[in-house]
């Protein structure tokens, strides 16, 4: 490994004392000699151990669970219904006062997704678990399913989740989407010379790690519950757990720190508060783990994510204009997809200079597998999806693409769609290297390129921006004239016609909403004014304003000259 | 009903009473202690819970632990010669080849099959000799990197 | 019910137990077996398993070669003279689950596995089966075609003339990840030369259909004809024929069929 110490040199101090030096990680001697704990080698005897009955639908309503056979299994010791739980829904952010509490840890009467937790079996042995499980009767009533993000925002389709209300989060209490409104790109794309147009897909991405996610919950004599788990987050698992069980914090005791691999599969807090709850009510430890199997249908994955890109570009390779609508699956469930939605709309338009720039990021519910966090959710996908269309753009024009993004790449300086000023670019340095390294021939004036000349000036202004229809920051400015369309599926019959929740369920979720409001001025508009909106379309893959002499490149609708 | 099981761990006769039906991995973790072999998948497709029978890597989450009956079993935990740690595991230190460490035992000890029966592998023998095992956090290359380097030093030593 | 063991000292005794006892399973190496007690199917509970020495014997001298259905891949992967099947044997798993994986298990292997049955397809193996009543052989074929209505017997070896020449067995495997990996589709094929032209071909696909198979058209296609581009040519266009392969996570039935064609002509050229 080579470090270039002479790029950037007056901008640090050449003091590195680890970086490019070999270290040994502070825990590899345990790793290596079998020393290491992880959470399941805590031996702990008297266990008992949880499984789930899991649905075997992706929609359904459930008219009856029949629990009769697999009580009178030898070893059952409990099964775990969503009457035992003391919260019946809940989300891990809105312990943060974010989103909105739409999960119950075991099933409320509906199921959403393939694989969820209907009742859970507490019993003296895996085996008189399995077994138990499979004397369970579910009688199910299936429902249509929707696995399609934009089939999801149509106007007939199935509601996914009663507890959001429709099959899109809306941020802030009024928005339909996560927004970037910076300058205009229709009027940019009718000076462009060319118009590209992609629309990229990424699929879900397990995690697998090897480790699967558990946790072993030991009750103490007094009062407390010791959970060894693997969670990523121990305080945030921690409150969660106690948030979902309605228990003080001082109760639990989590002892964790050493993870199988995470990758962020393991932050969701979905065995804890199930495996306390046992505990609870058993007054014995209890292990609950996941299988293989279900660590890979079940645990949540990265959300597939679907992204349309619309670039304005001239000849000579500046992109005036990009648009994006970005999709999100979240799946049955917020679970971290709603805060992963915002994070794709804060990465875009990615690290290049572009003075109109125009996103929508939506969080859309399906009944595929709740999604959550991995590794740069929201960021990754719409990277793919980027660096992608940069190639797009580079063919389109014939450009050599390395020059394309170091022609448009951030300078020091510069003002990105979010209002804030460049500081410490490096891409173009980063890209100088690579090219060096790759011997891919670079233009003298690619090589001579530097991201700390050619900001700032002009380009270091929020352009002048359409307004009313733009400023996500200024809530104040209304309705009217803001472009997004409001897809209000909760004000129509049909939509509610499908699925109409049971009638706990309306309460429950109408209470959410309640407190949604309580909850201070952003939510303000939640449902509960009554002010009608006008009903719009769901939102069209972006097309570039018609009438213009555009070339016009597109993944889309196949490449045409208008 | 229980039944009796025994045989040499790391070179020291065991014994433990065991359901009839427990797998080696079980008795080896619950009953005797030794918790370096790990429950990835139990399906036999991650090869974390490999330990070797009479020096041949096997699955200890497939197998029935009465298999072992009076036969030689191996995991990590033999491989130090007490505070002296086997090349295997100095090369997996250096060489960066664990980061979370949940595949690390039972890809050492399929590592070492390998060095025990060819201690001078070409790299394609390396991945060979792993293939059975799967590590999600390095990229497997620091780990083959590793293997490489054990067998280097271990040839320097003879 | 708790999960038990029986352990016989013969094969018949096996035989007879398995053929009592309905929630009785047959445990050779366990590769399938156990796996499937660790996922929680409930369905049997209890495991039977044979000391018979017998199950495990190997007989390899002269043309003759008889595999105890317990034999092991690694075993045969040790046993330099049966060097023709060491490709096979080293297509189930990784090198763990090869000194566990027996023979007799991979003829009870579901979809995508099989890869050795397939490779004795071609060898025209019979199998040894087990009864109360004593012992019987059939064709494997007609062993695989019925696999699913009899599950209860209990095979105790397999049989197959050993190739006269060895280069006249060939084994392919095609898989998305390399050196180990479920079979997208495998192929065995026994191409006996006779005057430069092909005599007695037989040809067995796995991963095509419910069970292996044997490719009866291809086998067809080839009698007469030399192992030359154009040769095999009738072969190649027929190589589909008779399949009907599952679409699973690693492949689509179309993918399978689409691309079978493509691996069968590398084998018989020697190109892949
Ligand atoms: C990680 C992994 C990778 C694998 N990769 C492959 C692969 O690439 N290709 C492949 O073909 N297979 C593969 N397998 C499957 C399996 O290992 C092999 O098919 C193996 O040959 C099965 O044999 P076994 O002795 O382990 O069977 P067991 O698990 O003992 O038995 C399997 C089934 O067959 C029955 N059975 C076994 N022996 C007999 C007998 N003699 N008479 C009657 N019934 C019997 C059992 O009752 C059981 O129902 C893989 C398995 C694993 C875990
Ligand atoms: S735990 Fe045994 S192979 Fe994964
Ligand atoms: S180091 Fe984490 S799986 Fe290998």
């Amino acid at each position: 490994m080579r470090i270039r110490k002479e790029l950037f040199a007056d901008e640090r101090d050449d003091d590195l004392a680890i970086v490019g030096k070999p270290v040994r990680r502070q825990d590899i001697e345990g790793h290596v000699t079998g020393r290491t704990t992880f959470f399941d080698d805590r031996l702990v005897p008297g266990l008992l151990h949880i499984r789930c009955v899991r649905s075997t639908h992706d929609h359904a309503r459930i008219r009856a669970i029949d629990t009769r056979e697999a009580e009178r299994v030898p070893g059952v010791r409990r099964i775990l219904r969503w009457a035992d739980l003391p919260k019946k829904a809940h989300n891990i952010l809105t312990i943060f006062n974010f989103g909105i509490d739409d999960e119950p840890a075991l099933a409320d009467g509906k199921v959403r997704y393939r694989g969820e937790p209907i009742v859970a079996i507490v019993a003296e042995s895996l085996r008189a678990a399995d077994e138990a499980v499979a004397k369970v009767r579910v009688d199910y009533d299936p429902l249509p399913a929707v696995f399609d993000v934009e089939e999801a925002l149509k106007p007939d389709a199935p509601l996914v989740n009663e507890y959001i209300g429709r099959n899109w989060f809306r941020y802030w209490g009024d928005y339909d989407c996560q927004q970037i409104r910076f300058g205009d790109v229709e009027a940019a794309f009718r000076q462009a010379d060319v118009i590209v147009e992609g629309r990229y897909q990424m699929s879900p991405i397990e995690h697998a790690p090897l480790e699967t996610q558990g946790c072993i919950v030991v009750p103490g004599e007094d009062g407390r519950f010791t959970v060894y788990t693997c969670t990523q987050g121990l305080h945030f698992s921690l409150d969660n757990t106690a948030a979902q069980l309605r228990l003080d914090t001082n109760r639990l005791h989590f002892i964790g720190g050493t993870v199988g691999g995470g990758f962020g599969g393991k932050v969701d807090t979905v065995v804890e508060p199930l495996a306390v709850l046992a505990a609870m009510l058993t007054g014995r430890p209890v292990r609950y783990v996941f299988t293989r199997a279900e660590e890979m249908q079940v645990s949540s994955p990265r959300g597939a994510e679907r992204v349309y890109i619309t670039d304005g570009v001239t000849r000579d390779g500046r992109i005036l204009a990009r648009k994006i609508v970005h999709y999100h699956d979240a799946g049955a469930y917020s679970r971290l997809s709603t805060y992963g939605t915002i994070k794709s709309a804060a990465h875009h338009p990615g690290p290049y200079w572009i003075p109109n720039v125009w996103v929508d990021s939506f969080c859309v519910f399906t009944n595929r597998t709740p999604s959550s966090a991995m590794r740069g959710f929201g960021v990754t996908g719409g990277d793919f999806a980027l660096e992608s269309q940069m190639d797009a753009v580079a063919r389109a024009i014939g450009m050599d693409p390395l020059e394309l993004r170091i022609k448009n790449a951030y300078r020091d300086g510069d003002m990105k769609a979010h209002r804030k000023l460049t500081e410490g670019a490096a891409l173009i340095e980063c890209i100088q290297v690579a090219a060096e390294l790759a011997r891919w021939p670079l233009s003298e004036e690619a090589r001579s390129a530097s991201s700390r000349i050619g900001g700032g000036g002009d380009r270091g202004r929020v352009p002048p921006t359409p307004p009313a229809r733009t400023r996500l920051s200024d809530r104040g400015e209304g309705e009217r004239g803001r472009e997004t369309s409001r897809i209000d599926a909760a004000e129509r019959p049909s939509a509610r016609a499908t699925t109409p929740p049971p009638s706990w369920l309306r309460s429950e979720a109408r209470a959410v909403e309640a407190r949604a409001v309580e909850d201070g001025a952003r939510r303000a508009a939640e449902g509960g004014e009554g002010r009608r909106r006008e009903e719009q379309e769901p939102p069209e893959p972006p097309r570039p304003a018609s009438g213009h002499g555009a070339l016009r490149f597109s993944s889309v609708f196949g490449s045409r000259r208008r | 009903m229980v039944t009796a099981v025994s045989f040499t761990l790391n070179g020291t006769a065991v014994a433990a009473v065991a359901e009839p039906a427990e797998t080696l991995l079980s008795v080896l973790r619950h009953r005797l202690g030794d918790t370096s072999p790990k429950a990835g998948c139990l399906q036999g497709t991650c090869g974390a819970c490999t330990v070797l029978l009479d020096g041949e890597p096997v699955l200890s989450c497939l197998l029935l632990a009465d298999a072992a009956e009076g036969r030689r079993v191996e995991t990590v935990r033999g491989l130090a010669d007490g505070p002296t740690l086997h090349p295997l595991q100095e090369a997996f230190m250096d060489r960066f080849a664990a980061q979370c460490g949940f595949c690390t035992p039972g890809m050492i000890m399929a590592a070492k099959a390998l060095l025990d029966r060819n201690p001078n592998p070409t790299r394609e023998e390396v991945i060979e000799a792993i293939s059975g095992n799967v590590c999600r956090c390095t990229g497997y290359l620091p780990i083959i990197e590793a293997i490489l380097e054990a067998a280097r030093r271990l040839a320097a030593r003879r | 019910m708790p999960l038990s063991v029986r352990t016989t000292e013969t094969l018949a005794e096996a035989a007879a137990l398995l053929a009592t006892e309905r929630a009785a399973r047959f445990l050779a190496g366990g590769t399938l077996l156990m796996r499937a007690v660790n996922e929680g199917d409930v369905s049997f509970s209890l495991l039977v398993r044979t000391r018979d020495p017998n199950f495990v014997r190997m007989r390899t001298a002269g043309g003759r070669i008889e595999l105890g259905a317990g034999v092991t891949m690694a075993r045969i992967l040790a046993a330099r003279e049966l060097a023709f099947l060491h490709a096979p044997a080293r297509a189930i798993g990784g090198p763990a689950v090869r000194s566990m994986a027996t023979v007799g298990g991979n003829l009870f292997a579901e979809h995508p596995y099989g890869d050795f049955a397939a490779a004795l397809l071609a060898l025209d193996a019979r199998v040894q089966l087990a009864t109360g009543f004593g012992p019987r052989e059939i064709p494997l074929e007609e062993f695989l075609r019925g696999r699913d209505r009899h599950p209860r017997a209990l095979v105790s070896a397999v049989v197959f003339e050993r190739p006269s020449d060895p280069a006249a067995f060939r084994f392919h495997k095609m898989t998305r990840t390399r050196p180990k990996g479920a079979a997208v589709l495998s192929i065995a094929a026994h191409l006996p030369l006779s005057g430069g032209r092909i005599t007695g071909a037989r040809v067995a696909y796995g991963a095509m259909g419910k069970t292996p198979i044997r490719a009866r058209a291809v086998e067809r296609a080839l009698e007469g004809r030399p192992l030359s581009p154009e040769g095999i040519a009738p072969a190649v266009a027929v190589a589909a024929e008779g399949t009907d392969p599952p679409t699973d996570s690693l492949a689509s039935a179309w993918y399978r069929r689409r691309v079978i064609g493509v691996v069968l002509r590398r084998l018989l050229l020697g190109e892949g």
